[in-house]
């Protein structure tokens, strides 16, 4: 049987269970770019859609908005630029923001903005679609 | 309980006013404001999707907004904001491979970034007044 090497005063059990005073890993880091993967199709998508809904009035404008596909892309759009927006604005506050209270304050009100921006946009094409 | 010592004058490590400003400093430093600037105008995004959900009056309040000299300001600028943003994430998206650090290639990337996102914007603003039956 091999001795566990003590190179490190790190703990084999401390190594298995991760990441140490950090708690979280790359999650964000990933995330950042997932999204910004799936932000580059859905907003040359979104602006197309746009520009097609210019200097039609409100009709025309909730007919195409409400259909289904023009719909789910701008769910899926607005799903892709919030989680995204979240994460860069947390990354800006925690550059510049060094007082812990105002630091964790700011950083729930980004999800909070973060969240209601992503519902009352959701809402208005859910509203568009089904009507109600 | 003992008071603790004043720290002694560390030197700070210098940080960006000692460095001359060079184009791809300041394509960073735009990457983050047009990105906190289109943080906040998602708001514009949600008005305009309720509006169009709230029905005729509250749609033509926002158009009322939209066609204001100060909402195409706005406009103009969160359009720019988006693209310059865009194109300046794909940049990152390639640095990420490693790809593109060459003194030349880094200089080509923030300089098509910066042209690229303004002729996009200005074909896409001609493309959306001329939509819209020309200038009003």
């Amino acid at each position: 049987m091999n001795q566990p090497s003590l190179k490190h005063i790190r703990t084999p059990l401390a190594r298995v269970r991760g990441l140490g005073a950090a708690h979280s890993g790359t999650g964000h880091f990933w995330r950042q770019r997932l999204t910004a993967v799936a932000n580059i199709p859905l907003t040359i998508a979104a602006v197309i859609i746009i520009v097609m809904l210019l200097g039609r009035n409100q009709a025309a404008a909730a007919q195409i908005l409400g259909s289904p596909l023009v719909a789910i892309i701008m769910l899926l759009f607005i799903a892709s630029i919030t989680a995204h927006m979240r994460i860069g604005m947390q990354v800006i506050i925690e550059d510049y923001v060094h007082d812990e209270i105002a630091k964790l304050v700011l950083i729930m009100a980004n999800t909070f903005f973060t969240i209601a921006v992503a519902l009352a946009s959701a809402y208005g094409i859910f509203k568009l679609s089904f009507g109600v | 309980m003992a008071e603790t010592k004043a720290p002694a004058a560390r030197p700070l490590s210098p940080h960006l006013q000692i460095y001359r400003p060079m184009l791809t400093m300041t394509m960073s430093i735009a990457h983050r404001i047009t990105g906190a600037g289109l943080y906040f105008g998602t708001v514009l995004l949600a008005w305009w999707l309720l509006a169009a959900a709230s029905g005729p009056n509250g749609y033509a309040k926002f158009e009322w907004f939209a066609g204001s000299l100060i909402g195409r300001l706005i406009l103009f600028g969160y359009t720019w904001a988006l693209i310059h943003h865009m194109l300046g994430g794909i940049r990152h998206l390639i640095w990420d491979t490693g790809r593109g650090f060459g003194p030349s290639e880094r200089e080509w990337l923030v300089a098509a970034n910066l042209i690229g996102s303004i002729a996009i914007t200005v074909l896409l603003w001609t493309v959306g007044l001329l939509a819209m039956g020309g200038p009003r």
